[in-house]
């Protein structure tokens, strides 16, 4: 899959810093450093990182409240550390010069929009809650692992591992998916425009994947109650997992993720696989053979 | 964990800048392979009948110079490169035979590496002091295999920092660690192969080096190293012409690739990529389990 991140769409940059009393940083000798502070109380202080950033860049045409992170100027850490503070008034943030850093986006637990303007490194919006995160790039191994909710989407490939033991939200990947996607899934939904590589949802427990492409070796390995649907082909089925019949749900099911993940459907039938459940108890006679 | 990096330059315009462009990519591994760094840089080479020899000596304050006098009287023709603590000879002599009287005479003197168009050099130290202590940043050439590590299962000493070489104009960077390196390799002394250090990722370059020369072509010797290779790779290979890359088939250890008119680029992670020119241009792509990908030199 070959992604070119030249986006259309104007670069943004933040509006907030002229428009109110919300301070992004801390200016601790300018008044008492507000802790606790409540939601009437102003100036609210909502970072306390000493140095000069985040360095928001005013501007009265940009819309209110939207951020931009440069990545080639700030720590991921100062950005994540914004994204766990107080985010009221923020519904956009922005990211530019990801550069394949590490860990951007991750645990953010708040209903914004972060926009990744280029290819993301490990780990990228991991243990995501509510937020809906974008990376406009590829995304490196372990995208979206452990989301709990929310929205993640990868406008390229994402490398391995990506939406791993995610419990709920929906993470979309335009491209190809790497090896072990959805590994160990426990309740999210999982939309890949592309191909997945050998042991997909490994141990996948409970959610749904669709895969618009083929699937790699050993798609479902000992899976439990997540359900896959497969358009293209499967190299091979992992242990215990099945092709089972599509019911009129899952014709359903299969519609509204692909509507939900904003992906055309592919045509054709999508092939259901499931667990066939014969190693949820023990059996002697299987000679441990499987 | 380590940092692996591949530059092959497709403009010959660029060849002058090629450690230019390939410093970043190394130091962008750094927290992937802080112990030890190298490189081995291929370019035109020496003519016909003649070999590079590089040579390296851990003590900074080596009199090179007592060596050169000494091998000149030797060998008779022979041309010296200094470059800190490494020095590349070029000779039309056997290069067995520079390497047994180095045994003899000098046997705190490595030789890394053999060939028509291959330097080598590697180092203990973060990929910055290495590249620093060596200049890379001033090599020029065709391509370059590079490797920052983070040793796992063996000392950090010179002679385990990577890139390793066998035979000539050959070499290979390991990411990642194999469970069975002491059975391949008492399997490949009974066959005559020679180790000279303890690092797992001998035991793969001596394999690939017994493979080759028994007749098989890369492809071939991989496909045999799928089965008798037990562990995680991701291997480059780089030789006078070529670079080749190849992951195991669990694809344990991460790669990216980065091709535009002008270059292809490899590396462990995409951001020792990031700073390439063009790079918001160029065809990225992680290369598949299992297979071999090879690009040439024009």
């Amino acid at each position: 899959m070959v992604y070119s991140i030249e986006k259309e769409g104007p670069r943004v940059v933040n509006s907030i810093e002229k428009e109110g009393p919300r301070v992004v940083n801390s200016i601790e000798k300018e008044g008492p450093r507000v802790v606790n502070s409540t939601k009437t109380e102003s100036p609210r202080v909502v970072n306390s990182v000493k140095t000069e950033s985040p360095r928001v860049v005013g501007s009265m045409k940009e819309p209110r409240g939207r951020v931009v992170f440069d990545l080639e100027r700030q720590t991921v850490r100062e950005l994540n550390q914004f994204l766990h503070g107080d985010l009221i008034e923020v519904t956009e943030v922005a990211v530019q010069n990801p550069d394949g850093a590490h860990n951007i986006a991750v645990g953010v637990n708040a209903p914004i929009r972060v926009d990744i303007d280029g290819h993301t490194g490990y780990y990228a919006a991991g243990m995501n809650k509510e937020a809906t995160v974008v990376v406009h790039g590829n995304a490196g191994p372990g995208v979206a692992e452990n989301m709990m909710s929310g929205r993640v989407e990868v406008g390229g490939f994402a490398s391995g591992g990506a939406g791993a033991s995610a419990h709920g939200g929906l993470l979309v990947v335009r491209g190809d998916a790497g090896l072990r996607c959805g590994i160990s899934l426990k309740g999210a939904d999982i939309v890949v425009g592309g191909d997945v590589g050998s042991f997909s949802a490994f141990m996948a427990q409970a959610g749904r994947m669709i895969i618009c492409g083929n699937a790699g070796d050993g798609l479902g390995d000992s899976l439990y109650e997540a359900v896959i649907y497969v358009r293209g082909d499967i190299r091979s089925l992992g242990a215990d997992a099945r092709i089972e019949p599509m019911t009129e749900r899952d014709h359903v099911a299969v519609r509204e993720l692909l509507d939900a993940a904003k992906i055309a459907h592919p045509g054709g039938e999508f092939k259901r696989v499931a667990s066939a459940r014969t190693l949820y108890h023990w059996n002697a006679d299987s000679n441990q053979t499987y | 964990m380590c940092g692996i990096v591949g530059l092959l330059l497709k403009k010959p315009s660029l060849r002058p800048s090629l450690g230019e462009l390939m410093v970043p990519m190394l130091v962008g591994m750094t927290e992937r392979g802080p112990d030890s760094s190298g490189m081995a840089v291929f370019s035109d080479g020496v003519a016909e009948g003649w070999r590079k020899i590089s040579l390296y000596c851990a003590a900074r304050a080596f009199d090179w110079s007592r060596l050169q006098t000494e091998l000149r009287e030797y060998l008779g023709d022979v041309t010296f490169t200094l470059n800190a603590n490494h020095c590349i000879v070029a000779t039309r002599s056997d290069p067995a035979k520079v390497r047994e009287w180095l045994k003899r005479q000098y046997p705190a003197v490595h030789c890394l590496s053999v060939g028509r168009s291959i330097d080598l050099y590697k180092d203990i130290g973060l990929p910055s002091q290495v590249a620093d202590r060596y200049s890379f940043s001033r090599l020029s050439g065709t391509h370059l295999v590079g490797h920052t590590r983070m040793a796992t299962e063996s000392a950090v000493t010179p002679e385990n920092a990577h890139p390793y070489t066998a035979g000539e104009d050959w070499c290979l960077v390991h990411n990642g660690s194999l469970a069975n390196p002491g059975s391949l390799r008492r399997k490949l002394e009974k066959l005559g192969e020679q180790f000279e250090s303890d690092c797992d990722t001998e035991a793969a370059c001596r394999y690939l080096h017994w493979r080759l020369t028994s007749g098989d072509d890369l492809e071939t010797a991989l496909e045999r190293a799928f089965d008798d290779f037990d562990g995680f790779f991701t291997f480059l290979m780089g030789t006078r012409d070529k670079l080749a890359l190849v992951r195991d088939p669990f694809a344990c250890k991460p790669a990216v690739v980065a091709e535009t008119d002008e270059y292809v680029a490899i590396a462990s992670e995409f951001r020792s990529l990031a700073h390439l020119p063009g790079i918001r241009h160029a065809a990225v792509f992680e290369p598949k389990p299992a297979e071999v990908y090879a690009w040439s030199i024009q």
